[in-house]
């Protein structure tokens, strides 16, 4: 919403400055986001005469102006670039130490080429007039020389942008900003009030309205005999100072009371109305050339106004190219009509017309100025273009629903903390339009027509807070009471936290991705709710956006994989080829609260083993599956995880390489995540250049630990004896797996063993070629004495009998 | 000279020009092994007289003495150079370059440090942390929080729809973490005192929107909170997660359909070379939406606005980050350029903490 101080003054008896108007609205709930003092700004602009411009000498496109800047003073010297520079022009000049608003910089005195330029000759865009920057402003040949610029060509009206909250329909006319402002104390509100216009004759065009929910109400009258042309300069003036155009005074004048008024209103030419106007929906395939110069085609939906040969206007949003008026127009019929909000709002949007009728009807315009806001218009018709008036035609309602709030007087204390008198708040109120009744501590207040904002309470709280000053209310210290100072964040929360950290102390970077992912990438990462009914459908239709913003950004994601590997991929792009990412976040298995998901995913590329990213002397590896497997356990581990009921079995799902993938579960029910080398297929699809690893586990699935009323840790027991270590080498065939032959060790003696780990792993030279020599060292903890030589031996001997039951594998001799 | 001092002299002669252990060794065996030179001399006291064998053994012993401390002298001199020699031979080049570890290399996204920092702030004002899912329906997202059917405040956020289903009713990406309030208050009692942070969406792209950002809104619902409150909490919070002993705040009432009243919040800053100063300078900086919750919204979640009052507040995390860390362009929040993150991210071990520094 944009208006002038000149244009607010029309409404506001005020001397406040300009400034201080500024901030008042801002405080109120107007927010100024824009105050344009053009006064202010080109303040040291002034006319000055060019005397002579002589070809520079260094420069072809130079020239040296002597300018006469009319202050008694010697000619200026100025080197000026614009090709009009010429004798006789008269335009603007600047003086070294102005600050040009175009250029962002501050005038010096200058030497351009060897020549010494002592100020400067203005193009529009240097005074951020106009994007015009081909020459120099050219001014007429007697404007009064040495003259501030600004004040001579009249831009000394500052200009205020308000940035308005959809609530305040009535401050989309300056009337209603005026009557806010007196509120605030900054003036005194001019309401003279609207007289009447007599009509002469009954009006000739009838109305019917087909659907009262779309049109509470239409008032309409012809003014015969008008002559229509170019609005008078005030009005103009008017229009042209917030960025409008005049068009012709019937047209201006609705645009006028548009901005004064908040009241859109429309003029037919009478002669290019057919018949009768019906307010009815528009028939599907009906079109209509309007205004805009653009033919919109149009359905059920819509609301129209229409003659005898069809549609004439789009209600409350437009009118239409045939029936307008021109300056032929001799008859008009003005139209000031209520229209249905929502419908509004919904027309257009789908038409796509961002119309200064739609913005204040889908907000809702004051109903009991439907027929003032008329009389208004009628007025100025028959002063700018004479003619004489019919009656008026008024259809449906002409007036709001009454609204009375029973309103608390210690309202404003309870929600607000201040403390306002009582004939302070009726003070403010009755600024603002309300009516009040009773003297009780409960105030009868009537909403005035104008505020469809205002229903409860709450709303007249809100009012007497925002003029009262919101710096008023009074910082009150917010007891945390004696609630116990315990962690907040809940396990998924905390589990998030420590993953992070977890994978971050592995040196792998922290992404964030879109949600959204594209359909194909989706449906590679197919996670399939875990209802039986569904499980063999292909993608989740509920997880597709209907409004996507971009093709590739269509799909909720089922992983957080497809996003981290195109963010992998946008690095390697750059250069950066040895890197580890990881994400944790939400994904999605359907659209139920309980299907979305907490995972932690990651990819590895290029030379970025858990060793270390990038090659080094210290030693560095090609990432390989089993880092990805590393960093999935590690995560695990530090989210919480029972890792010891934790099983690794291989392969994993089509995305994963099948034999260089994992599956990480508790059981075949409960997989909690998979980690390998992604399918070359997969990379095909996601298009990105491996091999890459990836791992992917779900938080949500690590069972809950155990509850426990104490933070104490389970007392230690420290054996008095010392552990024992003993290796072993076992061939085995290649297809054995080392988890195997490790759980067939531990499995020997439950009690004494209490560690295995596999110390080397050997193919080649020296064995068999479809076997693989498997070196593991087994602890052995004594629990009550220490064993002899001979109890070690028959473990050793139970462990080696058992390997070669479970496995098959031989000791290596 | 008698023979004995003869044989001494000629020993320890023997046992300084010792070149190594191995040379001393063989001097100490030539001299006292068993079959050594003053063993020897010792064997022949067994043959001699009472006399002769007192004046001559007590010789005998003196000289073994000498020539033992010699070896014993001479072998710490020995090992001493011996152990100089390797350690020579052990240099090293201690200006290789090594790998940083891990936890020097690793980056936290300063999105979830954030989110750790503003959770820490409001845990330690006695707030609860929930959250809620992105996929919300139309009466959560919206219509419990006053927003009417088809009014435009609903176009103030450029919604994302799934399709409709077959009843007809579509679900969508919540706009805002209000709907995370609306299950609080359905759900629980009051008193409620929760922030609920969360990603949200809008369908929005350009410099300054992304369609997906982060928000962190408080809610508090009891029988006596009031604005005051609530500008009090916003003003502790902001000096705390700015770190900054005071900050200028400017409430200006405005328009959400949940608050009313409704405020919006600007810090007061001072722009200098990329960098913000909160507590000084010309520039108001909005931050945040707050305001009393609507009694409508209040009603809608089961709650009676006679019995019970309280406020909510809502801000970016994108932009408070942005602001704090000195990030120009909140889109780079999400392009995942390693360069980028490892410039703007947090090492692992930088946990926010109260006590310790919310960015170390």
């Amino acid at each position: 919403m944009k208006f002038t101080l000149a244009w607010l003054k029309e409404h506001l008896d005020t001397d406040e400055p300009v400034e201080k108007l500024a901030d008042k609205l801002t405080m109120i709930g107007l927010e100024v986001e824009h105050l344009d003092d053009k006064a202010k700004a080109l303040e040291p602009f002034t006319i000055a005469r060019v005397i002579s411009a002589e070809q520079h000498p260094n420069a072809d496109r130079l020239r040296v102006c002597m300018v006469d800047t009319g202050n008694g003073n010697a000619p200026v010297q100025v080197v000026c670039g614009a090709p009009n520079a010429r004798a006789g022009l008269v335009s603007v000049f600047s003086a070294p130490g102005t600050f040009i608003p175009g250029k962002n910089i501050t005038l010096g005195v200058g030497t351009i080429r060897g020549v010494e330029s002592r100020g400067m000759l203005c193009s529009a865009a240097e005074l951020q007039l106009s994007e015009d920057h081909d020459g120099i402003i050219e001014l007429a040949a007697d404007a009064p020389i040495g003259a501030a610029y600004a004040q001579w060509a009249r831009l000394g009206d500052p200009v205020f942008e308000i940035n308005l909250t959809p609530n305040r329909q009535d401050c989309t006319g300056v009337h209603g900003i005026a009557r806010d402002l007196s509120a605030a104390d900054m003036g005194k509100f001019k309401d003279p009030g609207i007289k009447p216009v007599k009509g002469e004759f009954p009006c000739p065009v009838n109305v019917t309205v087909e659907d009262a929910t779309l049109c509470p109400g239409f008032a309409l009258r012809l003014v015969r005999g008008v002559k229509n042309g170019p609005s008078p300069e005030w009005l103009q003036r008017r229009l042209t100072s917030i960025g409008l155009r005049p068009i012709n005074a019937l047209v201006d004048i609705t645009n006028f009371m548009t901005y004064d008024r908040a009241r859109p209103l429309h003029v037919f030419d009478a002669a290019k109305v057919t018949g009768h106007l019906t307010v009815r929906r528009a028939r599907d395939g009906e079109t209509l050339l309007a205004l805009d110069g653009r033919s919109y085609t149009l359905d059920h939906g819509v609301c129209v106004i229409a003659d005898d040969h069809g549609v004439e206007s789009l209600a409350g949003i437009m009118g239409g190219e045939a029936s307008g008026c021109s300056e032929q127009t001799t008859d008009v019929l003005i139209e000031s009509a209520l229209w249905n909000e929502i419908n509004i709002a919904q027309s257009g949007r789908k038409l796509g017309i961002n119309s200064d009728a739609r913005y204040r009807f889908e907000r809702g315009v004051d109903p009991a100025f439907m027929v003032p806001g008329l009389e208004m218009a009628t007025r100025l018709v028959m002063e700018l273009c004479s003619g004489t008036p019919s009656e008026n035609v008024v259809v449906g309602k002409a007036f709001g629903d009454d609204r009375v709030i029973d309103f608390p007087l210690t309202e404003v204390k309870r929600l607000a903390a201040l403390d306002v008198p009582l004939v302070e708040m009726k003070r403010i109120l009755g600024h603002l339009g309300f009516m009040m009744a009773g003297s009780g501590p409960v105030l009868k207040v009537a909403v005035p027509s104008w505020r469809s904002d205002v229903s409860g309470k709450a709303d007249i709280v809100e009012e007497i807070v925002r003029i009262v000053g919101v710096d008023k209310v009074p910082m009150t210290p917010f007891d945390r009471g004696d609630a116990a100072r315990k962690p907040v964040l809940t396990q998924i929360q905390s589990r998030t936290r420590r993953a992070k950290r977890a994978l971050a102390a592995r040196g792998m970077i922290e992404a964030v991705t879109w949600s959204f992912i594209s359909k194909p990438h989706a449906e590679l990462f197919d996670r399939d709710p875990p209802v039986p009914a569904q499980a063999n459908r292909r993608g989740h239709p509920e997880l597709s956006l209907a409004n996507p913003i971009a093709a590739d950004m269509s799909d909720m994601r089922p992983s957080l994989l497809p996003g981290l590997v195109a963010a992998a991929q946008a690095n390697i792009d750059r250069g950066f080829s040895d890197l580890a990412l990881f994400e944790v976040g939400q994904v999605f298995a359907s659209d139920e609260p309980a299907d979305e998901l907490i995972a932690a995913a990651g990819v590895r590329h290029g030379v970025a083993s858990s060793k270390g990213i990038g090659r080094h002397w210290s030693g560095s590896a090609t990432a390989d599956a089993l880092d990805a497997k590393a960093d999935a356990l590690a995560v695990l581990a530090a989210a919480g995880a029972p890792m010891q009921a934790l099983q690794v079995v291989a392969g994993g799902p089509d995305w994963l390489h099948p034999g260089r993938s994992g599956t990480i579960q508790i059981g075949p029910q409960n997989v909690l995540g998979y980690f390998g080398e992604l399918h070359p297929r997969a990379l095909e699809i996601l298009r990105a250049d491996g091999p890459l690893m990836a791992f992917e586990v779900i938080l949500d699935r690590i069972p809950d630990a155990k509850q426990r009323p104490t933070r104490a840790r389970p007392v230690l027991e420290l054996s008095a004896f010392q552990p024992v270590s003993r290796d072993f080498a076992f061939i085995v065939d290649r297809s054995v797996r080392a988890g195997d032959i490790v759980r067939a060790a531990q499995g020997a003696d439950r009690k004494l063993i209490t560690a295995v780990t596999v110390f080397d792993v050997y193919e080649g030279n020296g064995i068999d070629e479809a076997k693989k020599s498997i070196a593991i060292a087994v602890t052995i903890q004594p629990r009550e004495k220490t064993l002899t030589d001979q109890e070690i031996d028959a473990v050793a001997a139970k462990i080696v009998a058992e390997v070669t039951k479970k496995t098959g594998g031989v000791l290596r001799g | 000279m008698t023979d004995l001092a003869q044989l001494e002299s000629q020993i320890l002669s023997q046992i300084a020009a010792a070149g190594d252990e191995a040379a001393l060794e063989a001097v100490r065996i030539a001299a006292l092994g068993k079959k050594g030179s003053i063993s020897a001399l010792l064997a022949t006291l067994g043959k001699m007289s009472p006399d002769e064998r007192k004046t001559q053994g007590a010789a005998i012993n003196l000289a073994k003495d000498k020539v033992g401390q010699a070896l014993a002298a001479r072998r710490d001199v020995l090992k001493s150079a011996a152990l100089d020699a390797r350690l020579v031979s052990e240099t090293i080049d201690v200006t290789l370059p090594l790998r940083e570890t891990a936890a020097e290399a690793g980056r936290i996204h300063p999105l979830s440090q954030v989110f750790e920092e503003v959770n820490t702030i409001f845990a330690d004002m006695g707030f609860a942390i929930t959250e809620g899912p992105d996929i919300e329906t139309d009466d959560y997202n919206f219509t419990k929080l006053n927003f009417p059917e088809g009014h435009p405040a609903r176009e103030m956020h450029d919604t994302f729809f799934f399709n409709p289903k077959e009843d007809g009713s579509r679900k969508l990406l919540r706009t805002h973490t209000s709907p995370v309030q609306v299950r609080t208050m359905l759900t629980q009692k009051p008193p409620i005192r929760i922030v609920c942070p969360g990603r949200t969406y809008r369908i929005d792209s350009d410099a300054t929107h992304t369609p997906q950002f982060h928000q962190v809104e408080g809610l508090v619902i009891d029988k006596s909170s009031h604005l005051g409150h609530l500008k009090w909490i916003l003003h502790e919070f902001c000096k705390a997660f700015f770190e900054v002993d005071h900050i200028n705040m400017r409430f200006r009432p405005s328009f959400f359909p949940f608050t009313e009243p409704s405020l919006e919040v600007d810090i007061q800053c001072r722009r200098d070379k990329g960098e913000i100063r909160f507590g000084e300078g010309e520039d108001w900086l909005e931050i945040l939406g707050c305001g009393m919750v609507h009694p409508n919204v209040l009603r809608a979640c089961g709650i009676d606005p006679d019995v019970y009052q309280g406020f909510a507040w809502g801000m970016g995390i994108d932009r408070i980050a942005m602001l704090k860390y000195g990030m120009s362009d909140l889109r780079q929040l999400f392009e995942n350029d390693v360069r980028w993150l490892s410039h703007y991210g947090f090492r692992p071990l930088d946990v926010p903490t109260l006590a310790g520094g919310l960015s170390s």
